[in-house]
């Protein structure tokens, strides 16, 4: 199998290599591997790929996929204009 | 900032339903739905439903979405609805951040259900992005919802429900469904569903997945091969079929991301789905006033969604002091019907979640 050609993260366009190498590299949490690849911080929010990642961890690390803590989601989950947040506060005062 | 007595987040089978109930005890709620109508899934499927004549038996769910839409215009008083419409952020002063088109708005609520549903799981296997492969689910909105065909020769991927019906959905529209792959032993869907296909001579190949899509620009062919016990490949009995669409259909897990957002208590349940919300019996999260009904605290059918979401409108009117009138009744009544629904063999994977996700018992 060409790990290259195995898309994880549609979103960011995170392939199963670039995720096996950080693996490999020894950062072995969601959080790491999510402000190193940018996985799953576009547009569906892991909602697609939070499941094969933690799957891939918890084979690497030799675990249940249980045992694999999921991403911490924050807002905003949409991209949102600067402007428009500034409005919205703006209103409010 | 608007301040709501309810906000139900998510305008499918269990928002419209939790609207209603609330609104029959007298609480005001606003719906919010980030289509441009609401219906949730609903509105795509052309297939009848089983359950009982109480979650609508017998009809279309395309028809069961008109009925939940028709029972809360029953209460424009009560329910106010926006559609084209993002919950961004959920804080936990119950703040809510929204998005409408490029707007940015925030609203107030005294108590929130979150009914956000499921999104499709995906598969890793090489070329997995190639135009032409699709979720079975995204097929079926392509098709049913816009009109629009997603090839001619397709292969369905799992043999759930949702694989099974798809399916059979494609072959109604024209198009060539030449099998559908099941990595388990058994199919996983109803046998009506399966004897449907099977009548139709689609062939059910179980034990066997997806390994590789072939195409430069667009899908032309799939590598298809047998998984052995531990649900590895087997080399050497690959074969290879044309195809111009893959759909892929293995399952679905709860879009549960504003729940852990706001600070719930949050829980791995594969036989839920994935990462659910840890309710108590009156479907509240371990945040006060906050709810959850439907596929996002565990993946069910939308007859369950609507029970669900009936129950938790009820709960939550008497929370905010405007108990139902039927309350005991009503409430009785629903834990009957999400009981019966989840009876049998078909229910046993939420039973066995249910008691897992309250630490009942561990699987």
């Amino acid at each position: 199998m060409n790990k290259n050609n195995v898309i994880i993260c549609r979103c960011e366009d995170v392939t199963l290599q670039e995720l096996h190498d950080v693996l490999e590299e020894g950062y072995t949490t969601f959080e790491d591997v999510k402000r190193i690849l940018r996985i799953g911080m576009g547009p569906c929010q892991a909602s697609t790929c939070g499941l094969l990642v933690q799957q891939e961890i918890a084979k690497f690390l030799g675990t249940s996929v249980k045992n694999i803590e999921t991403h911490v989601t924050r807002p905003l989950t949409m991209g949102v204009k600067l402007g428009k947040i500034k409005e919205a506060a703006d209103d409010e005062s | 900032m608007n301040t709501y007595e309810l906000v139900i987040i998510g305008g499918g089978p269990a928002g419209l339903s939790a609207a209603k109930v609330a609104a029959e005890a007298g609480l005001h709620s606003l719906v919010i739905e980030r289509d441009y109508k609401i219906g949730g899934q609903l509105v795509k499927q052309t297939h009848m439903f089983f359950g009982s004549e109480k979650q609508y038996a017998k009809t279309r769910g395309i028809d069961i979405a008109s009925i939940l839409i028709d029972d809360v215009k029953r209460h424009p008083d009560k329910i106010e609805v926006m559609t084209g419409t993002t919950v961004v952020g959920l804080y936990p002063d119950h703040v809510i951040t929204l998005l409408q088109g490029e707007e940015y708005k925030k609203i107030k609520a005294e108590a929130i259900i979150i009914a956000t549903g499921a999104s499709e799981k995906f598969l890793a296997f090489e070329n997995n992005d190639l135009p032409g492969i699709y979720g079975a689910g995204a097929v079926q909105t392509l098709m049913n919802v816009h009109g629009v065909l997603p090839g001619h020769d397709v292969v369905m991927v799992g043999s759930g429900n949702i694989g099974l019906i798809v399916s059979y959905q494609l072959m109604q529209a024209g198009v060539n469904v030449k099998m559908v792959l099941e990595a388990a032993d058994t199919i996983g869907g109803y046998k009506v569903h399966a004897s449907k296909l099977k009548r139709l001579g689609v062939d059910i190949r179980t034990r066997m997945s997806v390994k590789k899509a072939i195409g430069t620009t667009e899908l032309n062919q799939i590598e298809i091969a047998w998984l052995d016990d531990s649900w590895q490949f087997i080399d050497g009995t690959e074969q290879r079929v044309d195809v111009d669409a893959l759909c892929i259909s293995v399952g679905l897990s709860p879009l549960s991301s504003l729940a852990a957002m706001i600070g719930c208590e949050m829980k791995f349940v594969p036989l839920l789905g994935g990462n659910v919300p840890i309710i108590d019996e009156y479907h509240e999260t371990t945040v006060k006033n906050v709810f959850v009904a439907g596929d996002v605290c565990g993946v069910e059918e939308a007859s369950s969604a609507i029970v669900e979401g009936y129950y938790a409108g009820l709960m939550v009117a008497k929370r905010l002091g405007h108990e139902h009138p039927d309350f005991a009744a009503r409430k009785a009544d629903y834990e009957t019907q999400l009981d019966n629904l989840r009876s049998g063999p078909f229910g046993e994977k939420t039973r066995l979640g249910l008691l897992e996700l309250r630490g009942e018992r561990h699987v």
